[in-house]
C-alpha cells in the first residue's frame, strides 16, 4: 500500500534532534516520528484514546522541541512591542498573552507566547521548527533599532511538559505547594514543581484547562515519571502529537505552517485580536495597518456533509469554481464529525456555505461552520 | 501479532491469501499499527478488473489517508463491506476479517515474487 511511513531515522542526512524524554517515549513504546527534525512520539496508546482521555480525564505530552526566547535589559519590553503584534505592555508580572512575530511585509514569522516575568525579563515560547529564525529574527530587530536589551536563545535551558484535561489541576497540584487553582487562565508563576524547579503556566494548545511545566531538561524525566504517579488515580495516559493535533483543531487553533504561515496576514487567519494597531509602531504593522476590513480571503471552518476527510492542502470549490484550500482537516473524535479550517474568500467566509472538497479527484460536498468546533464547559 | 505462514507479503504492506485461483488481498499487522485508528475504507466494486500496482482503494485513519496497489492482476469478485460501517476491524483484525478484497487470479506466477512470512517480517525489522 502507498503509506508514507515516516522516514526510519538512520535514513536522514542529519540525525534527528531529540527531546530530553526520547528514552522514556521510546521505553514506553510510543511510535515516534519524524516531526520537523525532531524525533517525537505521534502517538502511545492511540490516537482516539489519547484524545477521549485528555477531554475527559488528564494526558501528558512531550512538548520540549518548543523553543523559549528570553528578552532582558531596560529596553526589553520596547524590543518585545517592536517584534509582537499584541500588546505586551499590557500584561501584568506572571501573565502570558499570545502573539505573532510578522515580516515587514505582513506575513506571519511565527505564533508564540509572551510571559511577563518581570519588568525587564520576557519569556517567548515559540514553535519548534521556528525556533532558529525566530532568534535570528527578533536578534536582528534588537539590533537594528538599538535597544537596551538582550535577547537569549533559551531552548537549551528548557523542557516543556503539557498536563492537559479536567484533571489537570488535580494532577499537578499534587506536585508543588505554589496554590494553583488561583492562577487563572494565561497565567504563570515560578515555583518549585514534583521537587525542582519550575515555571508553571496555564495555558495549552487542546482547549482544556491545563497547565505547562517548563523545567530543566535534566530534571524532565524525573518530573514526567512524577506527573504520571500523580495522574495515575485519574487514569493519565501519554499522549503523541496525533491527539495534540485533533485537540487544537476541535479548538480551531492555529498551526504554524497550516493556518498561518509568511504568506498570510493575521486578519486573514482570524486574528485580529491580537493586533493591535494602537499600540505604536512594530514590524509588520506598516503592511496590514489598512487591511482589517479589506481582506479578500479569511479562515474558515467547515464540516463535511459527504463522506470523506477533507484534508490540508486539498482544493475547496464553489459551485464548481475553485475557491481556496484546507488548511487543516481530520475526524474530529469528541465532536464526532469530520471537519476542518479552509481558506475561503471572504464573501463566502461565514457560516452555512455550501462547499466542495476535492478528495481523491472527488468533490465532496461539505457546509461552513462557525468555531471553535468544541468549547469545554466551564 | 504474528504473520501466518501460508500467507505471502509485499513489501507494500499487503498480505495475499491464495486458495484455489482466488486471492484475499489485506494489509498487514504492521500497516495497521502505522496508519493507527481506521475510520474509513474505500473498496472497489465487484467486477472491476486490476493490473499489478492499481490502486484499488484507499484506507483512511485518523491522520493519513493511503492508497492500497494490487499485488497480483485479476477480476475483484468480492469486497469487505462490512469496513464501511466498522472500519475498525482493520486494526483488530486485520489478518482476518479485516481483509479487503478477494480478486480471481489471471496469472498464479505472479505470487513467486511476493515475501514469506519469514521475509516479511525480517523487511520490517530492517526498516526499522
Amino acid at each position: 500500500m502507498g503509506v508514507v511511513f515516516p522516514t526510519p531515522a538512520k535514513s536522514m542526512s542529519s540525525p534527528l534532534l531529540k527531546t530530553p524524554l526520547n528514552e522514556v517515549h521510546r521505553a514506553a513504546g510510543a511510535k515516534m516520528v519524524d516531526f520537523g527534525g525532531w524525533d517525537m512520539p505521534v502517538q502511545y496508546s492511540g490516537l482516539l484514546d489519547e484524545h477521549h482521555t485528555v477531554r475527559n480525564a488528564v494526558g501528558v505530552f512531550d512538548v520540549s522541541h518548543m523553543g523559549e526566547i528570553e528578552v532582558r535589559g531596560p529596553e526589553a519590553l520596547k524590543l518585545v512591542e517592536y517584534v509582537t503584534t499584541n500588546a505586551a505592555s499590557r500584561l501584568a508580572e506572571g501573565q502570558a498573552q499570545y502573539s505573532a512575530l510578522l515580516y515587514s511585509h505582513g506575513g506571519f514569522v511565527d505564533d508564540i507566547l509572551v510571559h511577563k516575568v518581570a519588568d525587564e525579563s520576557y519569556f517567548l515560547c515559540v514553535n519548534a521548527s521556528n525556533q532558529d529564525k525566530d532568534f535570528a529574527h527578533i536578534a536582528a530587530a534588537n539590533k537594528d533599532s538599538g535597544f537596551d536589551c538582550e535577547v537569549e536563545f533559551a531552548s537549551p535551558k528548557y523542557a516543556q511538559i503539557a498536563v492537559q484535561g479536567p484533571k489537570a489541576l488535580a494532577t499537578a497540584q499534587k506536585l508543588t505547594d505554589s496554590p494553583l487553582s488561583p492562577i487563572r487562565y494565561y497565567w504563570f508563576t515560578d515555583g518549585t514543581f514534583a521537587g525542582v524547579p519550575a515555571r508553571m503556566a496555564r495555558t495549552g494548545y487542546t482547549a482544556e484547562d491545563g497547565f505547562e511545566i517548563y523545567v530543566a531538561p535534566g530534571n524532565a524525566a524525573h518530573v514526567w515519571n512524577a506527573i504520571m504517579d500523580a495522574g495515575a488515580e485519574f487514569g493519565i495516559k501519554p499522549c503523541g502529537l496525533g491527539a495534540r493535533n485533533t485537540l487544537r483543531l476541535e479548538g480551531a487553533m492555529a498551526l504554524y505552517g497550516h493556518e498561518i504561515d509568511a504568506s498570510i496576514h493575521p486578519f486573514e487567519a482570524g486574528l485580529a485580536w491580537i493586533v493591535k494597531l494602537e499600540k505604536g509602531d512594530f514590524i509588520g504593522r506598516d503592511a496590514i495597518k489598512d487591511k482589517r476590513d479589506s481582506i479578500t480571503r479569511r479562515l474558515t471552518g467547515f464540516e463535511m456533509r459527504g463522506r470523506g476527510i477533507g484534508r490540508d492542502g486539498y482544493e475547496v470549490a464553489i459551485n464548481g469554481s475553485p475557491a481556496g484550500w484546507v488548511t487543516s482537516g481530520s475526524p474530529g473524535p469528541t465532536v464526532n464529525k469530520n471537519i476542518g479550517l479552509c481558506y475561503l474568500p471572504i464573501e463566502h467566509a461565514k457560516p452555512g456555505v455550501q462547499i466542495e472538497i476535492t478528495i481523491r479527484n472527488q468533490a465532496v460536498l461539505a457546509e461552513t461552520v462557525p468555531t471553535p468546533f468544541y468549547r469545554r464547559a466551564k | 501479532m504474528s504473520y501466518p505462514e501460508n500467507y505471502r507479503y509485499t513489501k507494500e504492506h499487503e498480505w495475499i491469501a491464495v486458495e484455489g485461483a482466488v486471492a484475499t488481498i489485506g494489509i498487514t499487522d504492521h500497516a495497521q499499527a502505522e496508519l493507527g485508528d481506521i475510520v474509513y475504507v474505500d473498496l472497489p466494486a465487484v467486477g472491476k478488473t486490476l493490473a499489478v500496482g492499481d490502486s484499488f482503494g484507499s484506507v483512511e485513519s485518523v491522520k493519513a489517508v493511503s492508497d492500497v496497489y494490487a499485488p497480483v492482476s485479476g477480476a475483484v469478485v468480492d469486497a469487505n463491506t462490512a469496513l464501511n460501517d466498522e472500519p475498525g476491524i482493520l486494526n483488530s483484525d486485520p489478518h482476518g476479517s479485516g481483509w479487503l478484497i478477494k480478486i480471481s487470479l489471471s496469472d498464479a506466477a505472479e505470487l513467486d515474487g511476493l515475501l514469506s512470512a519469514t521475509a516479511y517480517e525480517e523487511y520490517i525489522q530492517a526498516e526499522h
